[in-house]
């Protein structure tokens, strides 16, 4: 092949220091954001009425069912027509990002309750609790062990999302090493390294999500 | 059939009246009356399907009756078809006075056996913890079951969950305790250990609604019974006189298949 590799540009840590900041971040805040959304959406998505249950599906199914780069390229270009006034390329990606996760928070959630067996709302029932009651001290305890797992591997997913980032130009990992590949003329190498950087950080949070979930099927 | 309402008689704990229940175009229940006096150990029998669970779960409203009445002690609720449930807080209240027991258990499994006896006074009566502990372990006790209070569901065997499903019926002071099929779900050998606690209720003279396919038991212990067939009571009488001298002939046939056992069943 007779490439020659030369890591000195690209093995640089001040280079990719800012750029892993902003993808963490954006990680943990969307994911939190992500996780608020999806509570409510997720307690709505389960009330009896029709009414209330719907608009919380339909939400759901339009963010799951469209691509999130699609999703981001539309709130930074498509939304400031109709709301009258720019949006900022950060804006713009953290809203794609959470609502995004929100629409798959609010599966796992409700996913979660619904798993819970008949029996144990019966019970609860029977003994004369309040639905909040139940909800709080016989099913939540439960479903959120059996949500850990997919919240984890959701995470995992929105992390290797904020990559996304890089159509409206906040600068992450990948904008980041898009510009270190055009300045360094070293694509092999910069794209290697930003590789791993995203391996080092997922790899440990996979191996968590295998942990847990053995600890739920016990 | 189904006794008619007395005006000279004690007002009965239970009385059902033209209770209806359809899931769609299934009719589970077909317009079933049922009194049941304080102190009555009333026991429904019939083959699968026949409606019994369905009627107990109608008792404390767990399920919706289509139509009919149904009241217990002070409460009365009226159901019309496509009527409504009665606001929560009273549904809630209400269920407070019925204890019920499952086929399958359904203890809590995140809280040890204690805390399953607890639940009921702690969560729904706001009792201080101590008091609710002590009343506890007291039932716990009662149904032979103290050693295992801070042993979680998943280790406790099915007879032994069962026993502290009752304790945990038993500890909101119901006034009635409804049994949905309690020892279907048990290994032959362990159902002799929750009927004796069922029986030792029984003693005491609490009401009780007992669906059960346990016909030496429902002959032991039962001071009527009440036969369902197709959504419907076709036969009730005291116990003996439905065990011994079935009128209605679906019940004859359904009694033939079962042999007697004597005592504990």
């Amino acid at each position: 092949m007779g490439y020659e590799f030369d890591w000195s540009g690209v093995l640089n840590l001040k280079l990719w220091g800012s750029a892993l900041s902003i993808t963490l971040s954006y990680a943990a805040a969307t994911i939190i954001g992500g996780m608020l959304i999806g509570v409510v959406l997720g307690v709505l998505m389960l009330s009896p009425r029709l009414w209330v249950r719907a608009p919380a599906s339909g939400y759901v199914q339009l963010f799951r069912c469209t691509p999130l780069m699609v999703q981001i390229v539309w709130f930074y270009y498509a939304l400031p027509i109709i709301a009258g006034f720019s949006i900022s390329a950060w804006i713009a990606g953290g809203l794609g990002l959470t609502l995004y996760m929100g629409a798959f928070c609010a599966e796992i959630f409700r996913a979660g309750v619904i798993s819970i067996d008949k029996g144990q709302w019966n019970a609860a029932r029977a003994l004369g609790m309040s639905y909040l009651k139940m909800m709080r001290h016989i099913i939540l305890p439960q479903a959120a062990r059996r949500m850990v797992p997919p919240f984890v591997n959701q995470s995992v997913l929105q992390l290797k999302n904020t990559s996304l980032l890089y159509v409206v130009a906040v600068p992450d990992l990948m904008y980041k090493s898009y510009e270190i590949a055009a300045s360094t003329y070293r694509p092999l190498e910069t794209y290697t390294v930003v590789a791993f950087i995203y391996f080092l950080i997922l790899y440990p949070l996979t191996k968590l999500a295998k942990r847990l979930e053995a600890r739920v099927d016990r | 059939m189904t006794e008619t309402a007395n005006g000279a008689a004690p007002r009965p704990m239970i009385r059902l009246s033209d209770i209806h229940k359809a899931y769609g175009a299934h009719k589970a229940l077909r317009g079933v009356s049922l009194d049941v006096a304080v102190g009555d150990v009333r026991v429904l029998i019939g083959p699968s399907g026949c409606g019994k669970s369905t009627l107990l779960r109608c008792v404390n409203l767990l399920e919706q009756p289509t139509s009919g009445t149904v009241e217990v002690g002070s409460d009365r609720f009226v159901f019309t078809e496509n009527g409504r449930m009665p606001p929560a807080r009273q549904l809630e209240r209400f269920r407070t006075h019925l204890g019920m027991v499952f086929q399958q258990f359904d203890l809590f499994p995140h809280m040890t056996a204690v805390q399953n006896v607890m639940s009921g006074p702690l969560i729904v009566k706001a009792m201080p913890k101590a008091e609710a502990r002590d009343i506890a372990m007291a039932l716990l006790e009662k149904v032979g079951l103290a050693e295992k209070a801070d042993v979680l569901p998943r280790n406790l065997s099915g007879g032994q969950a069962q026993r502290v499903a009752i304790a945990r019926a038993l500890a909101m002071e119901p006034a009635v305790i409804l049994f949905d099929e309690a020892t279907s779900a048990l290994d032959p050998e362990l159902v002799d250990e929750v009927l004796k606690v069922m029986r030792g209720l029984a003693e005491e003279g609490k009401t009780m609604i007992i669906v059960t396919h346990e016909m030496g038991f429902a002959r032991d212990v039962a001071n009527r019974v009440s036969f369902m067939d197709a959504g419907q009571i076709v036969e009730e009488g005291a116990a003996a006189e439905v065990f011994l001298r079935p009128q209605n002939p679906r019940t004859r046939s359904f009694l033939s298949r079962f042999h007697m056992r004597d005592g504990a069943a």
